[in-house]
């Protein structure tokens, strides 16, 4: 390949590349989002030898937390990475940062 | 007692307990030591478990567990990190499996270690797509990126990404067919994203301080039709450029 088609080819690709990443940036972020799993169910992709994920002992843990969609968080009625919705019940919100309530006791 | 022999001991069920072990009463520890034993086998195998779901998944709970026995026994731990386990599964799995039937389970082992090292690798920000568009084209040739310590490449005969995404019921049964895959980081969980044929090579390039001109001819190489587009574009996907290095200057000028 010539030197002028490389450049052209490596610009191209560039091109391409930035449009392609530009349209998947249409889909969701999510963001880790305190209080709002239920007992056992609170996320980490760890692996082994690590602690975190399933370990929460009781409903809406303050500090475990579950991946939801950004912006969804801080409300009654956090959205799930999956698109389901989870409803906390009585008065409690989602949090970015881990929360007082609702901790095991010991 | 030596080290040692408690160490064979540990590791061999059809071994008696170490001689000289005893309990706080003096008496001999052997049913303690068969727990203890015991312990460390079934946690090793939890861990294995938790670590290859997918290729647990694929041959199946019983004859997975079998693998696991021999593989710690062969393989124990070497570093007291028990997140890191498992590294040389995808190697032991090349002497054991059935060739036939199984002959795709090492690259898969392979991309679920890679994944699990891109969970643990070190935070890095990737770098806005804006600073690659504001690159002038010609110099985008020239142009080297630094990419997040997560990044990892796994190269298989098999479609392993698919076969993955298949055994965790994430995706449909795959045809066959060779399969290159960039594992990365993009915030918390890992990503396994499939690349072109020449893909690999091209982001081996690119890892090596390749330039982009330099890397496209590597992906040329290995296939005479290689697009970087596609490349670039799971690089972005992935979070894996944390930096750019535009062309140096070194070059005379005319």
């Amino acid at each position: 390949m010539s030197t002028t088609l490389k450049t052209a080819a490596v610009a191209g690709a560039v091109a391409a590349a930035l449009a392609s990443h530009a349209t998947s940036l249409q889909a969701q972020e999510n963001v880790k989002c305190y209080g709002v799993s239920l007992a056992g169910e609170n996320d980490c992709a760890a692996g082994p030898g690590t602690t975190c994920a399933g370990t929460s002992t009781m409903d809406w843990q303050g500090n475990a937390w579950t991946l939801v969609q950004e912006g969804t968080c801080e409300s009654a009625t956090p959205v799930m990475a999956d698109g389901s919705e989870i409803e906390l019940p009585g008065d409690r919100m989602g949090s970015l940062e881990p929360l007082e309530r609702d901790l095991p006791q010991g | 007692m030596r080290q040692e022999s408690f160490r064979a001991a540990l590791l061999d069920p059809a071994r008696p307990a170490p001689a000289g072990l005893h309990d706080g009463a003096g008496r001999p520890a052997g049913r303690r030591f068969d727990i203890y034993r015991n312990n460390v086998a079934a946690s090793l195998v939890a861990a294995l478990e938790t670590g290859f779901p997918a290729l647990r998944a694929l041959i199946g709970g019983e004859r997975f567990r079998g693998l696991a026995l021999s593989f710690l026994r062969a393989h124990p731990p070497r570093d007291p990190r028990l997140a890191l386990y498992g590294a040389e599964l995808p190697g032991f799995l090349e002497g054991v499996a059935p060739r036939a039937r199984f002959g795709w389970a090492p690259d898969l082992a392979r991309l679920e270690m890679a994944l699990r090292e891109a969970y643990h690798a070190a935070d890095a920000d990737p770098v806005a797509p804006e600073a690659l568009a504001a690159i002038a084209p010609e110099a985008l040739e020239g142009t080297r990126l630094k990419l997040a310590p997560a990044v990892r490449r796994v190269v298989s005969r098999w479609p392993v990404a698919a076969l993955r995404a298949h055994a965790l019921e994430e995706g449909p049964r795959p045809e066959g067919g060779a399969q290159e895959v960039l594992v990365s980081r993009p915030g918390f969980d890992p990503l396994a994203q499939a690349l072109p044929p020449g893909g690999a090579a091209a982001v081996a390039a690119l890892a090596d301080g390749a330039t982009l001109g330099e890397a496209h001819a590597a992906g040329a190489r290995a296939r005479v039709d290689f697009d970087l587009g596609p490349v670039l574009a799971a690089l972005l996907t992935g979070g894996a450029i944390t930096g750019l290095m535009p062309q140096d200057c070194k070059e005379t000028l005319p």
